[in-house]
């Protein structure tokens, strides 16, 4: 330790130090006690004033050592309103000290100096102080609150709206305890005369052109939805229109390609509406409307679905919700007599349901015929091992309805 | 809302036809001509106030989408100008905010014009007598639109309503009318309901006609959302 600090340059050291750590600085350089400096420098200055020209000229020479720069020179403590007001009252002193001495120049120049003073630490204070505005308190940034972030944020523009407010009014002080305010009015009346007049010559053009750029902008992304819509329009509608031109001798290819487009066009209409994320999973009712789109294609009866509460994305049990529900469509198309088969699906805090319905002519669960196999394997069967359950309800004349429940997690 | 006219079961009901498309107009009238009596078509909002109170018809099958305010502008005037007929929207469009808005407005019912024949004259039928009409996909709507609790904020969809409260009479379903627009959305007919919850076929309509008023006069941010949507995509 000793070793370092005689080799280490001379350094001031403000964070030691009780004034401007000129002393502490001394002292480290040679080893002394700082309160003997201290006390040195005490004595020069009774003795013949020159303590304290000494005192200031080491202050101004001496550099700052490195590792108290910065925020840590700030680190006081201190408000930024406290500096400003103790650094304004300091030079008050001064000035009345230089006054009792005979040193003296205009009393016009106090006020504003004083004013200057106060404000300038103020500001000084405030922009070298950075973001720690207040003390042990974390950077401003990494407020985790709000609320205190904002306060904190509108003290600070407060305090450095008080530092220029003191900073102007200065000047102006002066010239009014001068005289020259009045002059400095006339001029300033002039100036806003002329502005005045500026302002009501070029508003209008000014309000044009702001007015003529918003009209722009407006158009330029009326034409970019428009190009857009047409490219859909084109890759979509248009294609389906000329493939059903071709197919004009086969009605129900017609119907089932208009149906595909229709459907394919209101989910686009639909997601252009609520600005949906196509990249977010598709919800149960997307799903069932993709599911019932491709049945429908597949064997030319329209399938309805009607969609309630849509929930969060699928995961994998929805996923087998769906694949049940698929076949359960599947079969109401093939045994549903030809009529349009009804999808609807709820999703509540407790279960998703999800009801096909077909208007066949019903058929009881409990002797299912050879050729319905499929019912028990894939959907009671794929409806069980996801946890939930699937019911057959077929009544005679109430055609037959399927229905899946799967108990969501956590309820 | 029209002055409710009782209406008389026994002679057809007398039918305009308000669309902006004359092929489809032409298709309708076509359709219904054994099951109602056409006696008038308009194809703009224009032609369509005049010929409501010209003709006086009992039901008006109202397109939603035209121009120069579409479905929702002929219900105001209509209702404006004190007309008794009543109102079945039928459109294209089964986005919410398109029916919300003209029910709202006063239909007493809404069809998709994907609707089979028998369907449409059976809708005309029933809102010529004075029920309301519900399409799966509106019941759908509705049940949405009531889903969660009354009251301002929008809650995310699906929430069960809780048990009605009593100075919340309009913004909450009651459990009944919940499991019959249920069913209405599972594609059962009004008989096919009132069968499957052992109530009267009249029993149903009361409760869809209920709903249909809660619909119209709820105050439910979800309903009010969709009005306003709407009039602004106007």
């Amino acid at each position: 330790m000793a070793t370092t600090t005689a080799a280490a340059p001379l350094r001031r050291d403000p964070a030691r130090g009780k004034l401007g750590g000129v002393a502490a600085g001394m002292a480290d350089r040679t080893g002394l006690d700082p309160w003997a400096v201290r006390a040195g420098f005490v004595i020069a200055a009774i003795a013949g004033g020159w303590g304290i020209a000494l005192y200031l000229l080491l202050w101004a020479v001496i550099p700052e050592s490195e590792e108290s720069t910065g925020a840590r020179r700030f680190a006081t403590g201190r408000s930024a309103v406290e500096v400003g007001l103790g650094s304004a009252l300091l030079l008050l002193a001064a000035l009345l000290a230089a006054r009792k001495a005979g040193v003296w120049w205009s009393d016009a120049a106090v006020w504003p100096l004083i004013l200057i003073a106060g404000g300038g630490a103020l500001l000084w204070r405030q922009s070298l102080a950075g973001t720690a505005d207040e003390p042990g308190a974390p950077p401003l940034a990494d407020e985790p609150d709000p609320a205190v972030r904002a306060r904190r944020r509108a003290a600070v523009v407060s305090r450095t709206g008080l530092g220029v407010a003191l900073v102007i009014a200065s000047p102006l002080v002066f010239l009014a305890l001068t005289g020259a305010l009045t002059a400095a009015r006339d001029v300033a009346l002039a100036a806003i005369a002329v502005a005045v007049a500026l302002a009501v010559i070029f508003a209008p053009f000014v309000t044009r052109l702001v007015r003529s750029l918003a009209d722009e902008r407006a158009s330029r992304i009326r034409e970019q939805e428009r190009a857009e819509m047409a490219a859909h329009l084109h890759d979509s509608v248009l294609q389906t229109l000329a493939l059903m031109q071709q197919r004009a001798d086969n009605p129900r290819q017609v119907a089932t390609l208009a149906r595909r487009q229709e459907r394919e066009l209101r989910a686009w209409l639909d997601g252009q509406r609520r600005g949906t994320d196509v990249a977010a999973p598709p919800t149960l009712g997307a799903a069932l409307e993709a599911v019932a789109s491709e049945v429908e294609a597949d064997h030319g009866v329209p399938v309805e679905v009607v969609a309630v509460g849509e929930g969060a994305g699928l995961d994998e049990h929805g996923e087998a919700l769906v694949a049940a529900a698929r076949e359960a469509m599947v079969n109401a198309v093939k045994h549903g007599g030809g009529e349009a088969v009804r999808v609807y699906a709820e999703v509540t805090p407790e279960a998703v349901q999800v009801f096909v319905r077909d208007r066949g002519p019903g058929f009881d669960p409990a002797c299912v015929p050879g050729d319905r196999r499929g019912v028990r394997e894939s959907i009671v069967g794929r409806m069980a091992r996801h946890g939930g359950r699937a019911t057959v309800h077929a009544t005679p004349g109430l055609g037959t309805e399927i229905e899946l429940v799967l108990p969501r997690e956590g309820a | 809302m029209s002055a409710a006219d009782p209406a008389d079961p026994g002679a057809a009901p007398r039918v305009i036809l308000v669309d902006d498309h004359r092929l489809f107009r032409s298709g309708v009238r076509a359709e219904l001509r054994e099951l109602v009596d056409v006696v008038g078509e308009a194809e703009t909002v224009d032609e369509a106030v005049a010929l409501i109170a010209e003709a006086r018809p009992d039901v008006v099958l109202l397109d939603v989408h035209m121009p120069d305010g579409g479905g929702v502008e002929v219900l105001r005037r209509a209702a404006d100008a004190g007309t008794s007929a009543r109102f079945l929207a039928l459109s294209v469009s089964d986005a919410a905010e398109d029916v919300i808005a003209v029910i709202r407005a006063g239909a007493r019912g809404y069809v998709t014009k994907s609707i089979s024949p028998a369907e449409l004259a059976d809708a005309v039928m029933r809102v010529h007598e004075g029920d309301a009409v519900f399409s799966p996909r509106l019941a759908g709507f509705v049940l949405d639109a009531f889903a969660g609790p009354a009251g301002g904020a929008t809650r995310p969809a699906g929430r069960a309503a809780p048990a009605a409260r009593a100075d919340a009479d309009l913004d909450t379903l009651t459990p009944r009318e919940r499991e019959v627009l249920q069913l209405l959305a599972r594609g059962y007919l009004y008989k096919e309901i009132a069968l499957r919850l052992s109530i009267s076929a009249k029993t149903v309509e009361a409760h869809v006609s209920a709903v249909l008023r809660k619909l119209q006069l709820s105050n439910r941010h979800e309903l009010s959302r969709w009005a306003v949507e709407r009039r602004l995509v106007e």
